[in-house]
């Protein structure tokens, strides 16, 4: 009897399985392979030489002078895991962690540090800066390379992303690679 | 607060709100089996389904087989994916060669996806295989929402019948709701967000040698597909393990908008769908009237936290701006906000920040809201027929201060309805306070905690909140994936989801067999704005106040903590 009753339950199981488990999903790959391709892969990016170097969506980790570094990461920019730190804002150990990073930042600042730049994100990979924090990392990178701020500036600007509903960013990874591939904008006169 | 921040919350508002009186009435065309402009797309299929199932659609069940039936297909479900996820080592389409999962994460996962909660005590990109994630996780993301449009389906019934044993027939609804309610909008969502920026392909993790000469490895997956039904079916559950913070899940800030707006899109459709089973479209109106405000009250409350600096910061030398922790660049606060209010005012769970570093009050909202039962637009169907059970509450004394039996469209309610009643209030307060204080009492589960001082006692308690509440968002720094917590978390998940749908069951059965009497002069009208703020008062004091003691000691015990300096 309560077999009898299961038998449709199971075999609509099975249907619902095979038509949102197998045909939807598929479908949507191969419509997104056609339109989206590059979306659909992960969105790599590409240096000069044609070799990929990361997804333009994915945050890398960044060290020296001469770069662009992006937010700090609880889960040190690894990606399998991502993760985040979950201090609660009453933890002590977030103050501390706050404090010790402005120091990496600045030393003893004359002028307060972005906040962007001593929290960590919610992924870990957040592969973006808002234009103050990469303007707060512009000198340093302009002084090291040996260029002219403005034109730092200006690859700021023309990098900037600022859709009407969010917050205007840059693409760390994207500011380093113009500078990795040399594709500045030109001196001003 | 931006101008972008007043375009996000006005884009919100119209996405959600414009659609919703069209998508209700084609909702109620759809689950009747009425025509509607997507028949000649899916009544072959639906005919299909029903004809190899063997499911005549024309026979109706009374409540009772409805309900065995429902508990059937959940319990068949949970077996199914319980032996998926343990097995996924042996199966197909795991190209980065995942094992099984360990038996109490597995039973936690399944609960967890079968009650439309979704609690992730897993990582998606490090534990599951594609073929966990599609023919597991994915058909559960339809499956389950359809279920909760399917009970609400019947209350609904049950209100609009007169004299009637039957209430509908499970398959052919939980069918139609998945077909006509869910597939096509996730098609349409979840090419969006592939265009967005979302991956969705069947290839291994891409590995990469970054700028500076170090190893990436990128991970892939059907993930667009599954993030679509995901939002759109108020079930939340990641498909990479920082859910909606993930670039790769959330790549924009467009893709934010559609996604945020896609956790309401449904739930507040039906209830203009209500409206049209009780022909009277000011029922809706009121309750949506009621679900704005609250909606509003917990928006204008996380905004407002969250644009406030963390008093530990003073003397720092660093620009006093809101909390950043856990919050990314390119969403901001107020998306994160938002994103916190949507979540946990509907069962999604979904989160684009981590809520554990949110301030004390902006992480008290979700909490907040799913203890109030997520009844504030809700899950899909699980949202409305728990406000529903308010409304009668809210009638039930009503009819108490002016002496009458109370009437809701003319049904009377007795004693039996009102025991039951009873009996669903009493789920969310055993499933939080109960589970929780055994929770923070034994040494062992208390280990879990990662934050010290009140804050320790907020992350328990929005665990089991968020079990309870069938949400699935977490303050995630709290240890969840241990033996115990696994298990009491998937016991909290099945008293939320059952503690609920078998008395709504149970009422729309005796509900469904009542005449429905003709509404006079004397009757106590639902609608208008005396019974709206009638509402919303019940809602807080009954729902609301059971858990401010709870409150009093985690969230506002550490804002004055933080206020007063350490």
């Amino acid at each position: 009897m309560m077999l009898k009753q299961l038998r449709p339950a199971f075999v609509l199981l099975v249907l619902m399985t095979l038509i949102t488990g197998g045909a939807y999903p598929l479908l949507v790959t191969a419509v997104a392979q056609l339109a989206f391709a590059e979306q659909a892969n992960g969105s790599l990016v590409r240096d000069a030489s044609g070799q990929v170097r990361g997804s333009s969506l994915l945050a890398q980790r960044f060290e020296g002078v001469q770069w662009f570094h992006p937010r700090p990461s609880a889960g040190d920019y690894e990606t399998v895991a991502s993760g985040a730190s979950n201090l609660a804002p009453s933890n002590p150990e977030l103050a501390d962690q706050v404090r010790a990073r402005v120091i990496e930042w600045a030393g003893s600042p004359t002028k307060p540090v972005p906040m962007e730049l001593v929290t960590t994100s919610a992924s870990g990979l957040d592969p973006h800066l808002t234009l103050a924090a990469a303007r707060f990392q512009a000198s340093r990178v302009a002084a090291a390379r040996g260029i002219q701020p403005e034109r730092l500036e200006r690859l700021l600007i023309e990098h900037l992303e600022a859709p009407l509903v969010g917050p205007a960013v840059v693409n760390v990874l994207a500011l380093n690679l113009a500078l990795a591939d040399n594709r500045l904008p030109a001196p001003s006169e | 607060m931006h101008a972008n921040d007043y375009w996000l919350i006005a884009a919100f508002f119209i996405l959600v709100l414009a659609p919703a009186p069209w998508l209700g009435r084609y909702l109620y065309r759809a689950m009747e089996g009425e025509r509607t402009w997507l028949t000649p797309v899916f009544q072959p299929v639906e005919r299909l389904c029903y004809r190899i199932a063997g499911i005549d659609q024309e026979r109706e069940q009374n409540w009772m087989s409805y309900c065995l039936a429902l508990l059937g297909l959940t319990a068949l479900s949970l077996l199914g994916l319980l032996s998926m996820l343990m097995l996924q080592g042996q199966l197909p389409l795991n190209p980065q060669q995942l094992p099984g999962l360990e038996w109490h994460l597995a039973l936690n996962t399944a609960v967890s996806f079968v009650t439309n909660t979704n609690w992730q005590a897993y990582s998606g990109e490090a534990q599951l295989s594609y073929f966990s994630q599609m023919l597991g996780l994915g058909v559960q993301n339809f499956v389950s929402p359809a279920v909760g449009l399917a009970v609400l389906v019947v209350f609904c019934r049950a209100l609009s019948r007169r004299n009637a044993g039957a209430v509908g027939n499970f398959c052919v609804d939980m069918t139609r709701a998945v077909l006509y309610g869910l597939l096509p909008f996730s098609l349409i969502l979840a090419l969006l967000l592939v265009w967005q920026g979302v991956p969705q392909s069947l290839a291994e993790y891409a590995q990469v040698v970054t700028l500076q000469g170090g190893e990436q490895s990128i991970p892939l997956g059907p993930a667009a597909s599954q993030i679509a039904i995901k939002q759109l079916g108020t079930n939340g559950g990641g498909f990479f393990g920082v859910n909606s913070a993930h670039p790769f899940e959330n790549p924009t800030a467009w893709s934010n908008l559609l996604e945020v707006a896609a956790i309401l899109l449904l739930p507040a459709a039906l209830v203009f769908m209500f409206g049209h089973y009780v022909r009277d479209l000011r029922q809706s109106r009121a309750i949506l009237a009621c679900m704005l405000v609250l909606f509003s009250l917990g928006l204008g409350t996380t905004l407002l936290a969250e644009h406030q600096p963390n008093p530990a910061f003073v003397g720092i030398a660093v620009e006093q701006t809101g909390p950043l922790e856990g919050k990314e660049s390119r969403l901001g606060i107020a998306a994160s906000a938002l994103w916190a209010t949507v979540t946990s005012a509907a069962s999604n769970g979904s989160v684009n920040a981590m809520h554990d570093s949110f301030s004390p009050l902006g992480g008290m909202v979700p909490m907040f809201n799913m203890m109030l039962g997520e009844i504030v637009f809700g899950g899909v169907g699980a949202g409305l027929y728990g406000m529903l059970l308010f409304v009668l509450v809210t009638v039930f004394l009503a009819g108490l201060m002016i002496g009458r039996t109370p009437e809701y469209l003319g049904k009377k309610l007795e004693a039996r309805e009102v025991r039951l009643l009873v009996a669903s209030l009493l789920v969310m307060p055993v499933g939080v306070l109960v589970l929780a204080a055994l929770g923070v009492s034994l040494p062992g589960p208390a280990a879990s905690i990662t934050n010290p001082g009140p804050h320790g006692l907020s992350q328990i308690l929005y665990a089991y909140t968020s079990g309870t509440g069938n949400n699935g968002s977490a303050f995630a720094g709290f240890g969840a994936g241990t033996t115990y917590h696994n298990l009491m978390i998937a016991l909290a998940m099945l008293l939320g989801r059952f503690g609920f749908i078998l008395p709504v069951l149970a009422i729309a059965g005796s509900l469904a067999a009542k005449n429905r009497a003709p509404l006079d002069a004397n009757s106590f009208p639902t609608h208008g704005p005396l019974f709206v703020t009638l509402l919303t008062l019940v809602i807080l004091l009954v729902g609301g106040l059971t858990f401010l003691p709870a409150l009093a000691l985690g969230p506002l015990a550490e804002h004055f903590v933080l206020l007063q300096g350490f």
